[in-house]
């Protein structure tokens, strides 16, 4: 883990981190032991961050005995309890793809404004600066301007992108992709899709459509199936990940705009819920403020008591 | 939207609605699951805090009214709190007496800015106004080409900002630009916001002085979780906000965010956005809003929703046709036809008392389908055999079935379907409509 990386994660997870950071130390101002109150505080502080009425409780529940067993009676136990906590809900097994497919087809999907089009061409930029060659699908030919806004991505990595008119089928746009892909022995297929809420039926029908046809067009594909989610997002974003894993079959999440007022706590009811691993954190709004999720270095980032930078 | 409180929330008053006495006990305990709820709806838990205890200071104490059993009278002082924290009956936007009324939409990225300009324009533009849109979002890539996209697809004019990379340049020049050519409403969209950053408000209050706007939107995303709270305390503190549009309501959201934003700005909630079509935006209404939240379902919304697709003229020609006996499958054909304009059964659903807590909700998407079989069944009929179905033997029933491509079963279960709703209407059009009334009735 590099310096850079590490403090480019405490600069975009700066919000977050002086909400948990300085909401935990308050927990101890003016008081000397862990009492019902303080409980109650936490509680609000856990909830306020998103993590959701079922793993705070759950949380609460295990933090008690500790308490009576005087485990944990000041602010670095009990932050080393939270670590504890946190760490075991988000640490999950990730199964890395062969890297002998050749293009790795990747499918971007998640709800309308979470930021697809950005982290794709966000991801471009890296892929094509480790050397890569890529190719892109505008697969959203629904929202008015999502074409130009990837085309405009396109041009300033360096990258083809394919592109069909308005209102075009997106199966077809992502099947076009993949071929040129083949036939230009790219390293990389990217394909944006239509924001979509999660319980339109018709709309995940389009995206299960896409995905066989993608089995078409390349067996195996697509490789990788990303839900983008909106670190603002409250309890909905469960639901999100529930659906769009039914309809499709999630193989990772890419948290975005974590340096912005979302604390992103919902990331743990969903891991916990889907076992699928948080691969990509977004912190800001450079091409390379789309960093790798390393669970440790997350969660200690949110507990650090200087910030860094 | 809000489904999932509702169910929630109903099997809470399940629980004490059979019990004869408001004790603090039983109180404290549904209050208790009400605050779950409402913190599981992403309400914020400060908001959530000062609801529980407006309703625990009205409901402990308090003499038992008549008629009312005490988990009735729980229900009724939730609801009446819901829809206090929720602000008064639905306002809408005021049209300046001087025209152009400038309307400014700010929110964080992601929100729906964009769309929901197009969606106001839309609305304008029905009512006869003259539209204007202005681009203040200069910053992501291809968000000037969305508003020409939506300018372009609803015949309304948008500013074109050429080179000039200061918004607040260009949406004065749409201000002069709106009052030269004498436009009703100039519609500016602002840069989305990441987060409440310093310098990016700053920019908004500059924009705002440099063209006094007449409103100043926030549009919030109904995902929106606990963060709701700072993000619109923080626009309102900075711009002062006049009202709040909520988008994608559409989903399985819980909302609770609404909840959240309008007890910190105080500032009302004018419309929804219900759908990704520039037609899906509806105003809003506190009180019906928390009634779904109680499961008392909607109603309102839905006999406006049906009046709207269905003229008064037209109802009464089927109500004679049906007291003659004369209702054909051309006319049940027509009714499975209003229904899909209404929007088909998952937004009817929404609206019905209880329909949400039904053991077995039906595949909403089985019904839409059948619902097509239908409208093709009857369309390969003849017109005789529309008007008088009993001719229909077996051979016609499998030349239907080829036309409609459905089977012979589904033509039979179509008919005995017809038989069976004439009847039940001629029994609603003779008898009492007792049964409906009692629905319809939130306390009944």
């Amino acid at each position: 883990m590099g310096k850079g990386f590490l403090k480019k994660l405490g600069l975009g997870l700066k919000e977050t981190r002086n909400y948990f950071s300085d909401g935990v130390a308050a927990l101890f101002f003016g008081r000397a032991t862990i009492d019902a109150d303080m409980l109650d505080h936490l509680e609000e502080l856990l909830i306020g961050a998103d993590l959701g009425v079922e793993v705070t409780e759950r949380f609460l529940r295990d933090l008690k005995p500790c308490v009576e067993r005087k485990e944990v009676s000041d602010l670095v136990s009990l932050k080393k309890k939270l670590k504890k906590f946190m760490v075991s809900i988000l640490e999950k097994e990730r199964s890395e793809m062969p890297f002998s497919v050749s293009p790795k087809v990747t499918l971007f999907v998640g709800v309308n404004g979470v930021g697809k089009t950005t982290t794709i061409g966000k991801r471009a930029q890296k892929l094509k600066e480790e050397g890569g060659r890529i190719v892109l699908a505008a697969g959203d030919t629904f929202r008015a301007g999502a074409g130009e806004q990837l085309a405009l991505w396109g041009e300033r990595v360096g990258v083809e992108v394919i592109r069909h008119r308005p209102g075009a089928d997106p199966a077809a746009v992502a099947f076009d992709a993949v071929s040129a892909g083949l036939a230009r022995k790219s390293d990389h297929v990217l394909i944006d899709t239509a924001g979509r809420l999660q319980t339109k039926n018709n709309l995940m029908a389009e995206l299960k459509k896409m995905v066989r046809v993608l089995e078409k067009a390349m067996p195996g594909a697509p490789h990788e199936k990303i839900l983008v989610l909106d670190a603002t997002t409250g309890q909905n974003a469960l639901s999100q990940a529930k659906l769009f894993n039914e309809a499709i079959g999630i193989t990772g999440i890419i948290l975005t705009k974590l340096d912005g007022t979302g604390r992103g706590g919902i990331v743990i009811p969903i891991v916990e819920t889907l076992s699928v691993p948080v691969t990509d954190i977004g912190v800001g709004e450079g091409a390379d403020d789309l960093i790798p999720f390393h669970v440790e270095s997350f969660v200690d980032a949110l507990f650090e008591d200087t910030p860094q930078g | 939207m809000l489904e999932n409180l509702t169910k929630k929330l109903d099997s809470i008053f399940k629980k004490i609605r059979g019990k004869g006495l408001l004790t603090d006990k039983n109180i404290d305990e549904a209050l208790r699951e009400v605050r779950l709820a409402l913190l599981e709806a992403d309400v914020h838990f400060k908001v959530a805090k000062s609801f529980i205890e407006g309703v625990r200071e009205k409901a402990v104490g308090k003499e038992i009214l008549e008629g009312l059993a005490p988990g009735q009278q729980v229900v009724k002082i939730v609801w009446k709190e819901l829809s206090r924290l929720m602000g008064e009956e639905g306002k809408t936007i005021a049209l300046s007496s001087q025209p152009p009324t400038l309307i400014m939409l700010v929110g964080l990225q992601g929100s729906g800015k964009t769309t929901t300009v197009g969606k106001l324009a839309r609305r304008f533009k029905r009512e006869g106004k003259r539209v204007l849109l202005v681009a203040g979002d200069l910053q992501r890539p291809a968000a000037v080409s969305q508003l020409q996209t939506l300018g372009k697809g609803l015949d309304v004019p948008v500013m074109d900002p050429g080179t000039n990379k200061d918004p607040v340049i260009v949406m004065e020049k749409g201000v002069k630009q709106g009052r030269k050519e004498g436009f009703d409403v100039v519609i500016f969209d602002t840069a989305g916001r990441l987060q409440v950053d310093e310098a990016l408000m700053a920019e908004l209050v500059q924009m705002k002085s440099g063209i006094s706007p007449d409103e100043i939107l926030f549009v919030a995303d109904a995902m929106t979780g606990q963060t709701a709270v700072d993000v619109a305390r923080k626009f309102h503190e900075d711009l002062g906000l006049t009202g709040i549009i909520l988008t994608k309501t559409e989903g399985d959201a819980r909302g609770g965010a609404l909840l959240s934003i309008r007890s910190v700005t105080g500032a009302p909630i004018k419309f929804i956005g219900t759908g990704e079509k520039l037609e899906d935006l509806e105003p809003f209404h506190p009180d019906r809003m928390a009634s779904r939240i109680l499961g008392m379902g909607d109603v309102l919304s839905l006999v406006e929703l049906a009046e709207e697709s269905y003229s008064k003229e037209q109802a009464e020609i089927l109500e004679k046709k049906i007291r003659k006996e004369e209702f054909t499958l051309e006319d049940f054909a027509q009714q499975v036809k209003q229904m899909k304009k209404i929007g088909g059964m998952e937004k009817m659903l929404d609206m019905i008392p209880g329909a949400r807590n039904l053991k077995v909700l039906p595949d909403q998407s089985r019904i839409e389908k059948e619902m097509k079989h239908v409208e093709a069944i009857i369309s390969s009929m003849t017109d005789k055999e529309r008007r008088i179905p009993s001719i229909i033997n077996g051979n016609r029933r499998k030349r239907i079935s080829r036309g409609s491509g459905t089977s012979v079963q589904e033509i039979n279960r179509l008919l005995k379907q017809f038989y069976q709703a004439k009847k039940m209407l001629k029994r609603m059009s003779t008898g009492k409509m007792k049964g409906l009334g009692q629905m319809m009735s939130p306390f009944g």
